[in-house]
């Protein structure tokens, strides 16, 4: 592959491999991180193909593996994958909506060598993941969540936070310490992908939003040494951007389930990088050499203000994906950063959301679906 | 969490000790996560078995590096692993 790398900044190794085995899932959450068009990403690397990737990021240095989708469970060979990561000595992660687990597989997969089960759950009450999720959920989730302890996994809840279910974390809370979580990942919604499209009606205000963290902060302290809490931000609220992917190219490697590889999982939204597919490149042709790879690495694409910033090596200039959407520029500094002379678009989606939450009559939700992806194909 | 030097120290049941070729150093794995080790933090944690204490460790590791007054250290780095959910008893 023609030689992108300048040089200039030393490039490391990967360490996380993101291996998204299918945009298939059953359920149709409306803040999906997957592309909007994923309809038209047909194709499905094989499961020798996958052995391949897995076997030359390893070589490379990747050792925490990620197995997401969509839902991972949809593709049978997934305890074969397992096995194989196993082999290879990855720290393999399963990121499960729970939907199609059953207790014969939790005990196939860690019996193939599987680390870690993250179950997802999209609220604390029946009705609302159910509503959240486009798909009767619930009772199952939590029985998948306390099967997974059973046979001795390390359980991850995993909640994604927004407008409709903010207003429960005390309940969120509570689910979690009563299944046994030993990990609780709540995770404020980031407005890519289908989020995007939802935002207006999934972004809460900063009232909720501050509220919503103090009640997780004091419960936070009280499971001290039991239970660890991983708080994602909501950066719409910071005014320092997030230091997205630990710099670009650094750190992940995100396999999308056609073989395209990507720097970020919504790299895909961003026009011009060409992002190589590991049925053309190897592993380290990709990482090393690829255009989309070397894009935006070091500080050299950067403009004004990000450019002379002095926090440049702390945050990178934001994520790339929101800066895209949110200004029509990749090179952009992220809007969330108040030094940017855009700061104001962030500001307006935040009160667009305020009228939206305030209106008689809501927008209905896009669900993440088949249909509603063709209309962005 | 204090440390009990009457019990075995082992490593956390959702945490894994890895030696890795790429970096030519331990790491400590668990869900999502990762923490690269130096090389004395990666020989106390070998060690934490399932059947050697606080009080065997220190005893094996004097005489391995053949030196003395190691229990303050390792004592304090073994309460850091134990509070970071690294190891237990
Ligand atoms: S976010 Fe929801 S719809 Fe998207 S892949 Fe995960 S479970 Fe499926
Ligand atoms: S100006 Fe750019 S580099 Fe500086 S803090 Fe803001 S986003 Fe980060």
């Amino acid at each position: 592959m023609a030689g992108y790398n300048n040089n200039l900044t030393k490039t490391t190794p990967p360490r996380w491999l993101l291996a998204e085995l299918t945009y298939a899932c059953p359920l149709q959450c409306p803040y999906c991180s997957n592309p909007l068009d994923y309809a038209s990403y047909k194709a499905e690397l094989s499961t020798d193909d996958w052995k391949r990737v897995l076997e030359q990021a390893r070589k490379l240095g990747a050792v925490q593996l990620g197995f997401s989708g969509g839902e991972p469970l949809t593709r049978s060979d997934l305890p074969q994958l397992v096995k194989h990561a196993r082999d290879l000595g990855y720290y393999s992660n399963l990121i499960t909506s729970g939907y199609g687990m059953t207790e014969e597989k939790i005990v196939q997969l860690k019996e193939a060598g599987l680390d870690h089960i993250q179950v997802s759950i999209q609220a604390s009450s029946q009705e609302l993941n159910d509503h959240i999720a486009g798909t009767a959920s619930f009772a199952h989730k939590k029985e998948v969540a306390r099967l997974v302890k059973k046979h001795g996994y390390p359980m991850v809840l995993c909640v994604v936070i927004h407008r409709e279910n903010i207003h429960q974390m005390p309940e969120i809370l509570a689910m979690a310490q009563e299944l046994g979580a030993d990990y609780l990942e709540l995770a404020n919604t980031q407005y890519y992908g289908w989020a995007h499209v939802n935002r207006d009606l999934l972004l809460p205000t900063k009232e909720q939003f501050e509220q919503a963290e103090a009640i997780a902060q004091a419960f936070k302290e009280t499971v001290a040494g039991k239970m660890k809490i991983y708080y994602v931000v909501p950066d719409f609220y910071e005014d320092r951007p997030k230091a997205c992917m630990n710099g670009w190219g650094t750190t992940f490697l995100t396999i999308a389930p056609d073989g395209v590889a990507l720097p970020c999982h919504s790299a895909r939204e961003l026009p011009g990088l060409d992002c190589p597919n590991v049925n053309d490149y190897s592993i380290a042709d990709i990482w090393y050499e690829s255009k989309a790879f070397n894009f935006f690495r070091g500080f050299e694409w950067m403009k004004e203000p990000c450019r002379s910033c002095d926090e440049k090596a702390k945050d990178f200039g934001g994520c790339r994906c929101q800066a895209y959407l949110l200004t029509g520029d990749m090179y952009n500094a992220d809007p969330v950063c108040s030094k940017s002379d855009r700061h104001g678009v962030v500001q307006e989606a935040i009160e667009s959301a305020k009228q939206a939450a305030l209106a008689v009559e809501e927008k209905p939700l896009v669900f993440r679906n088949s249909k509603n992806s063709k209309l962005f194909g | 969490m204090t440390l009990n030097p009457q019990l075995p120290l082992s490593i956390s049941r959702t945490h894994r000790l890895q030696w890795e070729e790429a970096q030519q150093k331990f790491v400590i794995l668990y869900p999502e996560g990762m923490v690269e080790l130096n090389q004395s933090s990666a020989e106390i944690l070998k060690c934490c078995d399932g059947v050697h204490t606080l009080t065997d460790i220190v005893g094996d590791l004097e005489q391995k590096f053949a030196t003395s007054g190691l229990h303050n250290d390792i004592s304090a780095f073994l309460e850091v692993a134990l509070n970071n959910g690294w190891i237990q008893q």
